[in-house]
């Protein structure tokens, strides 16, 4: 690592001739946290982009060498904030994979009722967020409204609105509120009879799909060699739906459609990311009414103490694809855990996506991508 | 019945036969200065007061609401906050350039209040070129943001200071032929002049299509003009922090700040006067009883009235639009809006030479 004071002299000095060399971050209203972005332009057009990582490094996996099995998922919480359940529920697979817990079936519904609750309240905060980006301050506050009844859901059951820390290996903590069923169905009516508001306000938005269409363009080729997944890269064409390939919990039981577009561009990604809400909101309606009964948390022992080996999970958060690779020599804390984030991949392929473009359209590509810094820096 | 009129008649009267005419119309200027000031102040925390209002209606939330009745007062405390901080300079900027924009903003605001007639004779300087003077002195806004975006020495003030230059350069065009069809029809450039031509309708009306071809020109031109969104290229915050007064702090960011307040407030004036009769009541034909009951209402409470409902629809755009690119921004202009302001222009011009308007 450089020191501050190094970074600067070294992107101050202008490249050669007519170019334009900004700093955009680590504080910057348009990276949404500490991404750090060193932009070569020409004039408005982007000639290069150089993203620099770091700023918000808290170095969980080594943390997590020292933590216990039940003391490591909370970390995650902290990894994609946006969505904490899925990082945690993860991690609680991962476990259970190496010890071979057997997860009952109402902890199974419950779990998968919470991520796609999480994934809709992740996606409502990235339209919010977005549509900021690109000049439109309303949609934000209309986002937000939906959004909250989630986060009260979310505070009823298990106790916080953001990094929950609700999937333990096993189940999940407690079983959910009494009020959780009507809460959810409020919820889904709700957002069915506001999501209308978003197809006028942004989808329809003459200006909104002439900023964002053909803006940005990934080919499939290009998604799959950056290692793309989740909604950047199922917008051009890639099938990489993991709750469809490799179904976990009761993702094989439920009825819902894989979200694909061709185009390739934001608004492929911004379409992709809106149908996505839907299947959501699809899967919830043909759980909540069929919760088991039954035990929320298999009987585990008070300390885990996985067999020695490799143990690899993947789950879908709202971003992609999220890998957990746990190496275990048999003791009560881990050897080495390793996470793939799809956030750290989608932003590789930001370069490429990026050049030639003006600076306004970084906005659009950026946006699209939904980065969440911490998730890439972990 | 209440008229700015009378009052403005007797203190004339007053002075003139008290003191000796140099003395008079020295003490005549002084008021009219305070007045312009207390007017610049007052515009400055009601309009910034008006737009956190409306757009925290549009975006489902209260607004101000603590600092006195309904958030009154807020925009007195922010001020007051604004006066008390820092202004700093950076190391590096040319430090004269630096101090100097935003006065040279300010000034052009100033200036322009000059032929705005507010009330029935009541007006500052009724100026025989009164519309080409408030086209011509508007333009000079954009030297001040160009020179704040330079003397800055701040990347992304240069580049909203690039952008704001293209930017306001371009839409005059379209805002001075949007202007030029009333002028047409009108055969005058005297403020006062045109508003007498709309005793009977105003140009909205009267002008059949072209003229409201014109109006929305015009409205879709000053909102580019005054850097408001969905044109705020030159401040676009998600792009480029807060483009050409990235560097400023405390009054002289506030400058600016106002600046723009009643810049938007003067354009849209100048929208009310040309377009929507300036403070003419709306008369309807042969409605005579009708006629007669709008004729009660003040001169002062139509123009104002007008006016911040244009105020009101530049709002009302800011908040509900996304921002457009700078290439978008600039084929609007010299794609569209030119090319259909000059041909809107020569069906004016017909329609002048023809008598075919109202």
């Amino acid at each position: 690592m450089y020191t501050q004071t190094e970074v600067i002299k070294d992107t101050t000095a202008s490249g050669s001739e007519g170019e334009l060399v900004i700093n955009m971050g680590p504080q910057h209203p348009a990276t949404h946290g500490v991404l750090h972005l060193v932009i070569t332009l020409n004039g408005e057009t982007i000639k290069k982009i150089e993203p620099h990582l770091g700023y918000i490094h808290r170095s969980i996996e080594k943390m997590t060498e020292s933590l216990t099995y039940r003391q490591f998922t909370y970390v995650t919480s902290r990894m994609d904030y946006l969505s904490a359940h899925i990082n945690n529920l993860a991690c609680a697979m991962t476990v259970e994979k190496a010890m071979q817990i057997e997860v009952p079936e109402r902890a199974q519904v419950i779990r998968v009722l919470m991520n796609e609750l999480t994934r809709i309240a992740s996606h409502e905060l990235w339209i919010g967020a977005m549509a900021m980006d690109l000049g439109a301050f309303t949609p934000f506050f209309y986002a937000f409204r939906e959004r909250e009844m989630i986060t009260e859901i979310m505070e009823d059951s298990c106790g916080a609105r953001l990094t929950m820390n609700y999937m333990v290996p096993g189940g999940v903590m407690y079983d959910i509120h009494p009020d959780f069923q009507k809460k959810v169905k409020a919820f889904v009516q709700q957002f069915k009879d506001k999501v209308t508001e978003y197809e006028d306000l942004v989808t329809n938005n003459v200006i909104f799909q002439s900023r964002t269409k053909g803006v940005g363009y990934l080919s499939k080729e290009d998604a799959i060699s950056y290692g793309c997944s989740g909604p950047v890269a199922r917008a051009s064409g890639v099938s990489c739906d993991i709750r469809k390939i490799y179904p976990y919990e009761v993702y094989g039981k439920v009825e819902f459609d894989e979200v694909l577009d061709t185009a390739g561009d934001s608004f492929a990604r911004y379409l992709v990311r809106v149908k996505e809400m839907n299947q959501s909101i699809r899967i919830i309606e043909q759980l909540i009414d069929n919760i088991p009964e039954g035990d929320f948390q298999a009987k585990t022992k008070a300390v885990l103490k996985p067999p020695k080996g490799e143990f690899y999970t993947r789950v879908e958060t709202a971003r992609g694809e999220l890998g957990v690779y746990l190496v275990s020599e048999g003791g009560t804390t881990p050897y080495r855990i390793k996470y793939r984030s799809p956030g750290f991949s989608n932003l590789s392929a930001l370069d490429h996506m990026a050049r030639g473009s003006k600076i306004g359209d970084l906005m659009a590509t950026m946006g699209t991508l939904d980065l969440v810094i911490p998730d890439i820096d972990r | 019945m209440f008229s700015l009129e009378g009052i403005t008649k007797t203190i004339q009267d007053w002075l003139f036969s008290s003191f000796s005419p140099t003395v008079a119309l020295l003490i005549e200027c002084a008021i009219i200065i305070l007045l312009a000031i207390a007017l610049f102040a007052l515009l400055g925390l009601v309009l910034v007061l008006m737009e956190r209002k409306v757009a925290a209606h549009i975006q489902i939330r209260l607004g101000p609401n603590r600092v006195g009745p309904g958030g009154m007062f807020q925009t007195v405390a922010d001020t007051v906050k604004l006066i008390m901080k820092e202004g700093l300079t950076p190391d590096m900027a040319d430090k004269f350039l630096f101090n100097l924009a935003p006065f040279i903003v300010m000034i052009v605001a100033m200036l322009l209040l000059a032929p705005i007639a507010f009330a029935k004779n009541f007006q500052i300087w009724d100026i025989n070129i009164g519309v080409l003077y408030v086209s011509a002195v508007s333009s000079l806004s954009v030297i001040g943001i160009l020179m704040a975006g330079w003397a800055s020495n701040n990347k992304y003030s240069l580049l909203g200071a690039m952008r704001s230059g293209a930017q306001i350069v371009s839409y005059e065009l379209s805002a001075g032929l949007a202007i030029l069809s009333v002028v047409v029809l009108t055969g005058s450039l005297q403020i006062s002049d045109i508003i007498e031509s709309q005793k009977d309708g105003w140009w909205l009306f009267k002008g059949h299509i072209p003229v409201i071809i014109a109006f929305v020109i015009f409205l879709i031109a000053v909102t580019a003009e005054t850097n408001r969104a969905p044109f705020d290229l030159a401040e676009a915050e998600s792009e480029l922090t807060a483009g050409f007064h990235t560097e400023y702090s405390g009054m002289r960011f506030a400058f600016f700040f106002l600046a723009e307040y009643i810049n938007i407030f003067i354009v849209c004036s100048i929208g009310a006067t040309l377009f929507l009769g300036g403070w003419m009541p709306l008369h309807i034909g042969n409605w005579e009883s009708f006629n007669h009951l709008m004729d009660y209402i003040p001169s002062s409470v139509w123009f104002m009235g007008k006016t911040f409902f244009l105020i009101f629809l530049i709002m009302w755009f800011r908040w509900t639009f996304p921002r457009l690119r700078v290439d978008q921004l600039l084929n609007l202009e010299w794609k569209y809006l030119l090319p259909i302001s000059l041909f809107n222009i020569l069906l004016v011009t017909l329609i002048a030479i023809m008598g075919w308007h109202f």
